[in-house]
C-alpha cells in the first residue's frame, strides 16, 4: 500500500513526530479560506436555486485540498490550471470573487474576465484538456528562463482522458516546473472510484512518467500544504513534475443539475462526514488556545460580509449587451463574420 | 530570384522567421535531426538546437495542447503535425481549445500558435495519411484555415500565418512538395489571409479550387484551352477567412462555375462555395455550378487512389457540360 501523508488528524490532533511546514499565521487564513468556500458555496446554491446563478459545482469537503494546494504557490510568479472546482484556490491566485461570481451571474462581459496580471487560466469542463495546455505553459515558462511553477488540477475522473496521460508523459519527458495536482473525491458525478480505475492509488501513475507521486489526506490543510510545497520547491529547482493525489470526499453535489440521492450511500457520507477539513482545524487551532467561540462568531461575521459585498459588487456589474457577442473570436475578424455581425445588430435591435 | 519548391519555401520561411523572432520555436513528430518526413525542417535543429526544434513524443493533443500553453508562456510555436489525417487524434485541443481560448477568456489569452499539417492523395501513402478533411476544421470559428498551392504563396502565408495573433491550420500539399521550382524570393513578404488569387483568366467558365486541387485546375484549364475553352482559374488560398468578393467577380464573369477538392463531396468546403455563389452570383449564372470531388467514401488503399480523386478528365468533362449547358 501506498503510504498516505497526513499531519492533521480528523480530531484535530496532530500526528506523532510530525512538523507541519504552515505557520499559525498561514493556518488562520487557509482557515478564513475555507470558512469562504463552504459560506459562499451556500450562499450562491441559494441564488441557484432562485435562478440568479448559472449551474456551479461546489467545493464542499473539499476545501482543504484546494485551499492548501494554493498556498503552495507565489501568485506573482506562478500560475494556477484549473479544472472547475477550485475556486478559492484562484481567489487566493488573485482572481477577485466579486467577478467569478458576476460572471455565474450571467455578466460575461470582459470586465469580469481574470484580470491582467493574474496568473489563472480558465476554468476548464472539457475533462483534462487543460493539462496539456498546462505543461505547455509550464514548459515555455522554463524555456524563457522565468522562475516560475504551474500548478495544474484534475480529478480522478478526468485522469481517464487520454489528454492525462499525454500531457504528464509530455511534462516528464521536458522536465517541466510542473505540479498535477489530483483531487479524488471519490465520485465523477455519479460513477465511484472504483468504475474509475483498478490502481490502488493514482498516485502510483507518477512512475509511468518518471516522476515522483505522493498520496495525501486530501481533508488535512497541513498535509496538503506540505506536500505541495516540496512538489512546489522541486518544480522550482529544475527537477521536474510531481503528482499530487489528495484523497477527498465529495460533500455536495457534482453540481446544482445533480441529485446525489439516486446513487450515493447515506452511510458512506455520514462517515465521510467525520473526517471534515474544517472542523478538524478548528478543533486543533481551539486546543493550542487560537480558537475559541468569540473568534469563531468574529470569523463567522466576517465572512458573510465578505459574501454580501461579493454578490453586491457582482450585482453592480454592468450586463451583456449585444455588441458583445461577437468579441473576442479573432483579433481582426474575417470580413463574412462582420458582416454577420452588422447583420445581427440589425435584426436584434428591430430594424 | 532563388527558384525553391514548396519544401524549400516552407524551410526557408522557418530558418528566416526563427531568425527574426526569438520566440518562434518548432514542435512535433521527427521535425529534430531526421528533418521531418518530409524534410520540410532540415537543418533547423542544427541551426536553432533542440530547445526550438522539439521532437515530441508520439502524441498528437499534447503536441496541439502544449502549443496552445507554450502560447500563453510567451513563446510562438508552430507545430507541425504529420499528417492531417492525423488531427483526429488532437482534433479537441484544435476546434474546441485552440480556437476558441480567446473567445473562452473573454480576450485575456489569444493563442498564436500555427498549425502546420501535410495532406492529400496522389503521393501512394498508407491509411489515414492522404484525408483532406479540411472542411471539418471550417466549423471551428476562431481558426484560421490556409491551404496554399504553390511555393511563393506557402511561404508567403507560412509567415502571415506564424505572425498572426490567432491560431491558423496550415494544410500543405504533399503531392505539390517537389513538383516543381518557381520563384521565391529571399527575406521578408507576406501573402496576405483572405486573398484569393486569380490563376488564370478566361471568359467562358471559372473553376474554383485551393490546394493541390487549384494545380489540377490549371492542367485542366490547359487542356480546354486546346479544345477553345477558356477558363479562369480561381484559388481561394485561405477558407477561413473567404474572399467571397473576389470568388463572386470572376464567377459573375463567365457566368459558369466548377468546383473542384479532394475531400469527398457532401459537405466538403464545396458546398459552401456554391451556397456562396447562390446567394451572391445567382442572377449572373448561366447554368448550375458543378463540383468536381473524391466520392463519399472513406479514402481507398493507395492502389486505387487515382480512381477515387478528382481527376483531369473529370474536371475537364465537367467543365464541358457546364459550358455546352
Amino acid at each position: 500500500m501506498v503510504e498516505r501523508r497526513s499531519i492533521l488528524k480528523p480530531d484535530g490532533t496532530i500526528v506523532p513526530g510530525s512538523k507541519p511546514r504552515m505557520d499559525e499565521e498561514f493556518l488562520l487564513e487557509a482557515l478564513r479560506l475555507m470558512m469562504l468556500s463552504r459560506a459562499y458555496d451556500e450562499r450562491v446554491i441559494g441564488l441557484q436555486r432562485q435562478g440568479r446563478f448559472g449551474v456551479y459545482s461546489p467545493g464542499l469537503g473539499q476545501e482543504a485540498s484546494i485551499v492548501g494546494s494554493a498556498m503552495s504557490l507565489d501568485p506573482s510568479r506562478d500560475w494556477i490550471v484549473p479544472q472547475y472546482r477550485e475556486l478559492m484556490a484562484v481567489v487566493r491566485q488573485g482572481y477577485p470573487l466579486e467577478l467569478i461570481t458576476a460572471t455565474y451571474m450571467g455578466k460575461t462581459t470582459p470586465d469580469t474576465r481574470i484580470p491582467e496580471g493574474v496568473n489563472v487560466l480558465p476554468t476548464q469542463v472539457a475533462l483534462a484538456a487543460q493539462l496539456p495546455q498546462a505543461t505547455g505553459l509550464a514548459w515555455g515558462l522554463k524555456l524563457q528562463g522565468k522562475d516560475a511553477v504551474v500548478m495544474a488540477y484534475i480529478g480522478e475522473g478526468g485522469s481517464s482522458e487520454g489528454d492525462f496521460h499525454e500531457a504528464l508523459n509530455l511534462a516528464g519527458v521536458q522536465r517541466a516546473p510542473i505540479v498535477f495536482f489530483m483531487q479524488n473525491n471519490q465520485w465523477a458525478i455519479s460513477t465511484p472510484r472504483r468504475m474509475q480505475s483498478a490502481v490502488p492509488s493514482f498516485s502510483l501513475r507518477a512512475a509511468g512518467y518518471g516522476f515522483p507521486g505522493v498520496e495525501v489526506d486530501g481533508n488535512d490543510v497541513l498535509a496538503v500544504y506540505d506536500v505541495a510545497v516540496e512538489a512546489v520547491e522541486r518544480a522550482r529547482a529544475g527537477e521536474g513534475p510531481s503528482l499530487i493525489e489528495a484523497v477527498t470526499y465529495r460533500m455536495g453535489f457534482h453540481n446544482t443539475t445533480d441529485n446525489p440521492s439516486r446513487y450515493l450511500d447515506p452511510a458512506e457520507f455520514e462517515e465521510a462526514k467525520q473526517r471534515d477539513p474544517i472542523q478538524r482545524v478548528i478543533k486543533y487551532l481551539t486546543a493550542i488556545g487560537l480558537w475559541d467561540d468569540e473568534r469563531q462568531k468574529t470569523a463567522d461575521q466576517e465572512v458573510a460580509a465578505e459574501i454580501e459585498r461579493v454578490v453586491e459588487a457582482a450585482q453592480a456589474q454592468r450586463g451583456v449587451r449585444p455588441e458583445m457577442l461577437f468579441d473576442h473570436v479573432y483579433e481582426r475578424p474575417p470580413e463574412r463574420v462582420e458582416r454577420q455581425r452588422a447583420e445581427f445588430l440589425k435584426s436584434v435591435n428591430g430594424h | 530570384m532563388p527558384q525553391r519548391n514548396i519544401v524549400e519555401a516552407i524551410n526557408n520561411a522557418l530558418v528566416e522567421e526563427m531568425e527574426r523572432d526569438p520566440r518562434v520555436m518548432l514542435l512535433g513528430l521527427d521535425v529534430g535531426k531526421l528533418g521531418g518526413v518530409f524534410r520540410t525542417t532540415t537543418g533547423l535543429i542544427e541551426r536553432f538546437g533542440d530547445r526550438r526544434v522539439v521532437d515530441t513524443p508520439l502524441a498528437e493533443a499534447s503536441i496541439l495542447g502544449a502549443s496552445l500553453g507554450l502560447a500563453l508562456s510567451g513563446m510562438v510555436p508552430v507545430a507541425e503535425i504529420q499528417f492531417l489525417g492525423f488531427t483526429a487524434q488532437g482534433f479537441h485541443q484544435i476546434g474546441p481549445q485552440l480556437a476558441k481560448y480567446r473567445h473562452r477568456s473573454r480576450g485575456r489569452f489569444p493563442c498564436q500558435v500555427t498549425i502546420r499539417a501535410p495532406f492529400g492523395g496522389g503521393i501512394r501513402s498508407p491509411e489515414f495519411h492522404s484525408d483532406a478533411v479540411e472542411a471539418q476544421f471550417v466549423q471551428s470559428p476562431g481558426l484560421k484555415i490556409v491551404m496554399p498551392s504553390n511555393a511563393y504563396d506557402a511561404k508567403g502565408m507560412l509567415l502571415e500565418a506564424i505572425r498572426d495573433p490567432d491560431p491558423v491550420l496550415f494544410c500543405e500539399p504533399d503531392r505539390l512538395y517537389r513538383l516543381g521550382r518557381m520563384e521565391v524570393p529571399d527575406g521578408d513578404y507576406r501573402v496576405p489571409f483572405g486573398k484569393a488569387s486569380v490563376v488564370r483568366e478566361g471568359d467562358d467558365i471559372t473553376l474554383v479550387a485551393w490546394s493541390a486541387a487549384s494545380e489540377l485546375c490549371q492542367r485542366a484549364a490547359d487542356t480546354l484551352a486546346a479544345d477553345g475553352i477558356e477558363a479562369s482559374v480561381v484559388d481561394l488560398r485561405t477558407l477561413v477567412p473567404l474572399d467571397v468578393e473576389t470568388l463572386v467577380k470572376a464567377v459573375a464573369k463567365t457566368g459558369r462555375a466548377v468546383v473542384v477538392h479532394e475531400a469527398p463531396l457532401s459537405a466538403g468546403f464545396g458546398a459552401e462555395v456554391v451556397a456562396t455563389l447562390m446567394e451572391e452570383a445567382f442572377y449572373d449564372l448561366d447554368a448550375p455550378v458543378a463540383r468536381v470531388a473524391s466520392y463519399d467514401i472513406p479514402f481507398p488503399a493507395a492502389s486505387m487512389e487515382h480512381w477515387y480523386l478528382p481527376s483531369l478528365e473529370r474536371v475537364v468533362a465537367a467543365a464541358r457540360r457546364t459550358v455546352s449547358l
